[in-house]
Order: structure tokens, then sequence, then C-alpha cells
């Protein structure tokens, strides 16, 4: 029997009422059915185990609450199944508050499981990390060090009688096929069908950005609704292959070509695009429109899985010091050139970033090459932008000061100042053998 | 005719640490041979020096009227290290679009209009 998979988010600030008519179309299409949503980017993590730090019991998805609520009833009567790795730096805590959420909203306690091992950022895993990341490792405040779990723990945990499955770092496609795995029993080392599934988890992972999100480009691209984008909902057969549709009553669409970019998304070498599951291989992949809104995949192969897993560490990184102004009207490009120049002569110390708004900014590189060939001309409406990074925060703080400044000593008619001054996070990566991190999962409260 | 790639194909870019992956998809499968023979690894280089790039490797999907450029250290550290508004580097496939591509006369009429 098929199995239906949607995704109600992409990232961690993704919409939280997305959910409703994904759950609407899992109820209506009926049959087994999950509910996943993706929250855990780079430097979410980082951020909620910051948090942990402030608030033993916080470190999960902040939006958790708003994400479930709407939805938690009806997944529960309807047995849609729900995975997620909204768990972030303290999954146990995020399970808790989704039994009080329960209580809460007058529902049967769902049977909540969490997924661990991720989390190597206690002192037992301090050898590790070290083998793993190098001498790089001696000279940073660690913030948060996670290996990037797969899927085996969620399908046992589901084959367990889970019902909600929460998890801190797991690749982000493991949370469709876990799901699958369990539900059509797959072996581990089954690539084929692992690979495929993968890439079905790896169309979900993005949210809308497979029905018609992060797409539109008009007079090109043209989006249906894009305001009212519905998010994707899968459908997988026994042999991994699926099928890509979208919510009932939504904007947005599935076309070839919305499936085609997110197919290539961030996948690197398409022949070889690594998880802890499986080497997915879409060399040979093809879509086909098997309906409105609705296209399949074939093609896609997989290969044995990589030895070892990877882990990314953030540490604390100094402090990052942005400031705006602008310049509008006659020969408010050069007022707007001058400006930058008086900060890089007033800040030596800083390696200042310079960005001219509405002439060249995000095409441009930090040491400002893109900027130097770009010809003086005559925008009239500018805003200067620069950013400097420094360890410590009373020298990045000089250049919020000196944009403040540029308000009287600076070239005529700057307006409309804004500064920044915030504490950042860099990250190393490394891989670590897959024997030395076993995921696991534990039921939370009695069931 | 001369015109931007941006006329015949689309494109997404993803980003994993200081390393960019765009991809090039072919509005139509009859101009995706001219593109893969002028959207070449050597010209996407030059289009990205100023951010000096490692490597610039491209990777070919016939079957999808695709390519997959993946440009080594070119975010300047990536989404943590970077000054750059965006850190991501999620507006470069845009660039890449800007490329020109020369369209021979027998193909023109599958260059798609632009819809008003």
């Amino acid at each position: 029997m098929t199995l239906h998979i949607g995704c109600a988010a992409g990232f961690s600030g993704d919409r939280t009422d997305a959910a409703g008519p994904v759950v609407e179309t899992l109820i209506a299409r009926g049959g087994p059915a999950f509910l996943l949503f993706e929250t855990l980017a780079e430097r979410t993590l980082a951020l909620a185990q910051l948090a942990r730090r402030a608030n033993p019991e916080g470190g999960y998805e902040p939006l958790l609450d708003e994400l479930l609520a709407p939805i938690l009833a009806k997944c529960i009567a309807n047995e849609i199944r729900i995975v997620s790795n909204f768990g972030a730096a303290n999954p146990r805590g995020a399970a808790q508050r989704i039994r009080a959420l329960a209580k809460e909203l007058g529902v049967r306690e769902p049977r909540v499981a969490v997924v661990s091992g991720d989390d190597l950022s206690g002192a037992t895993h301090r050898t590790l990390l070290r083998e793993s990341i190098g001498a790089a490792l001696d000279t940073v405040e660690v913030v948060s060090a996670n290996a990037y779990l797969g899927a085996e723990a969620i399908a046992a945990a589901l084959a367990g009688g889970a019902e909600i499955v929460v998890c801190g770092r797991v690749a982000d496609p493991s949370l469709a096929v876990g799901p699958a795995m369990a539900h059509f029993g797959w072996q581990p080392d089954d690539w084929d069908r692992l690979g495929r599934a993968t890439m079905a988890g790896h169309l979900l992972e993005c949210g809308s950005q497979v029905t018609g999100g992060y797409f539109a480009d008009p007079g090109f691209k043209d989006v249906p609704d894009l305001h009212d984008v519905g998010f994707p909902v899968a459908t997988v057969q026994e042999d991994g292959r699926c099928e890509i549709g979208k919510a009932d009553a939504t904007g947005g669409m599935v076309t070839l070509a919305t499936v085609k970019e997110q197919l290539l998304y961030e996948v690197h070498d398409p022949a070889a695009y690594l998880t802890p599951d499986v080497t997915a291989d879409i060399a040979q992949a093809e879509v086909r429109e098997t309906g409105r809104d609705r296209v399949a995949l074939d093609g896609v192969r997989g290969h044995a899985r990589p030895d070892k897993l990877k882990v990314n560490v953030c540490h604390e990184g100094g402090w990052l010091a942005e400031g705006e102004i602008s310049y509008a009207g006659p020969n408010a490009e050069a007022r707007a050139r001058l400006a930058g120049d008086v900060l890089r002569q007033r800040l030596p110390k800083l390696e200042v970033r310079i960005d001219l708004i509405g002439v060249t900014s995000v095409f441009g590189d930090d040491a400002g090459r893109r900027l130097a060939r770009t010809p003086h001309g005559h925008a009239t409406e500018v805003r200067l932008r620069v950013a400097a990074k420094h360890p410590d925060r009373t020298m990045a703080d000089r250049l919020a000061r000196e944009v403040t400044a540029l308000y009287t000593c600076g070239p005529a008619g700057g307006g409309g100042v804004r500064t920044a001054l915030r504490p950042r996070l860099d990250t190393l990566s490394g891989f670590v053998p897959r024997e030395a991190v076993p995921a696991r999962w534990h039921k939370v409260g009695a069931w | 005719m001369v015109i931007a790639l941006h006329r015949v194909a689309h494109g997404r870019t993803g980003d994993k640490g200081d390393r960019s992956n765009i991809s090039v998809i072919a509005y139509r499968p009859e101009l995706f041979e001219v593109i893969v023979a002028q959207v070449t690894e050597a010209r996407v280089a030059e289009l990205f020096a100023h951010r000096k790039p490692q490597a610039v490797k491209r990777y070919l999907l016939p079957k999808l009227g695709a390519m997959n450029f993946v440009l080594d250290g070119v975010l300047d550290g990536g989404v943590n290290g970077s000054l750059n508004l965006d850190t991501h580097g999620k507006t470069l496939a845009f660039l890449l679009l800007e490329l020109p591509v020369e369209i021979p006369t027998t193909l023109e009429s599958f260059v798609p209009e632009e819809k008003k």
C-alpha cells in the first residue's frame, strides 16, 4: 500500500499556518500518512543550545506550539503520525511540551518518542570531536556539536508504536526515509529503495520550495496564488519511487520545472548525494507530469552509505557589526561612495565590507573586488551598507558608532541610519565513525 | 541573437559551508545543447572571478535538460563567516543567469517569450 507524506515546514521560521491544508489533504487521500516538519538549519541548533543554557527546559523549536496546536487533534484522530527535528537541542523538552499541549487541547495523549545520540557537545565526546575536527577545536569555545543521524532510529521508533517522533539533528531527508522504512519494512542496506526515498525526502524537506515557493520570476516563471502557496504531499511506492503533489485548495504549483529546481538543490555531485542512510544517485533521474500539480520522479538509484557521519561544531566567533545610511537625489551615488571612503579611513584596524545597495551589493565579495571594478555611475537612490567582524566587542562597535557619526560628519544629506551589533557563530566540520555515535530512541511518558 | 541565459534557463542556488551549488535548467530541451556548449566551467569561473573560486565543477543531467555547477570557496566562509548581506549566496543563481548566450537563428523560435 502506498504511503502519503506531507511536509509543513522547510526551515525554522517557515509559515506556521501551512500544516492545516496538508493535514486535510492527507485525510482526504486516506491510508497511512505522515506529516513532517523540517525546522533545523546549520546555525539553528547553535542558537537552540544557547537557549537551553539560559533555560534547561528550552532549546527546542520556539514555534513548536504554533506549529502543532492547529493540527495535533486532527493528526491523532486520523492516525497521521508526525516526524520532525523540532527537538533541536532538547528533544526531550519538546516531547514533554507536546504531551502538555495535548492535555491543554483536551485530546488523547499521543505516544511520543525521542531520538538521541546526535548531541556531542558534552565532555564525554571531547576526545571523539578532537579526533574528528583536529587542533582547530582547541582554540574555540564550543556552543554546539552534533552528528547528522540517519533514518534507522526514526524507523525503529515508529515500528515500536510511536505516533510522534521528535529528533534533534538528523539528515533532513531521513525524516521521510524513516517513515518509509518503517511502513514498507525495508532493510537498511536496500540501497535503491533508500536512495529513492531519500530523494522523495529531499523534494519534501524544504516545504514549498517544490510547490512554487522560491520559484516565481514574473513574466518568465509565473506562480498562481503565491501568497497562499500550498505545501507538498508525496506519494511513496513500495519500491521507493515517488510522486510529488501539494495540498488541495491552495496556491502554488507542482510542475516539471519546480521539481527539477528542488531536485538539484544543494546536491553537489548528482551521482553521489551523501546522507547517513545512502549515497543517492540522480544522474539518470527523470521527471514526468502525471496530472495537474503531480510529478513523478523515476530513475533514482542508491549506493552504499558513507562509513562516517558528518559532524558540525558551532563555536563563538566574536562580534559582527553592521551599519546603513541612505543617500538620494542628485549625485547620491558619489555621496554614498564618499561616505564609504570616510569609514575606511576612520577604521584602519577593521576590514570593512562596503555595499552600495542599488548599485552593487549581494553579488559582491567581502574584499570589494566587484565594487572596485563597478564604474562610478549616477544612481539616485543608494543605501550604503557596511559590515565588519572582530573578536573584541568594543572594536566591532566602533563601526556602528562611525556610521552613526556620518549624520553630522559625513557627506551631505545622509539619512536613515540603522546599526546592529551581535555575537557571531562559526562552524567547524568533521566526520566520526558511525559506531561512535549510536542513535537510540526512547519513549517519553508511559506507553 | 545574443541574450541573457535568464531568457532560456532557470536556476536555484544552494550552499553548504563555503561551497555554492547553482543549477541551470533549460526551459526547452531543444536549447539544452546550445546552453551546454556555451555555459562552460571556464565562463562561469570568469563570471565569478571576483569571488576567487578554488574550483568550478559542472555536472550534466541531460535527462532533465539541466546542469549543476559547484563552486568551491566563493562564499567568503559561508553562512557563518561572510560579511555579505546574503551570507548564503542565495542570490547568485541570478548572477549566473546574466551570462550572455548566443542562440543560432535556427533555434530562435524556441526562446520563450516574456509573458506580460
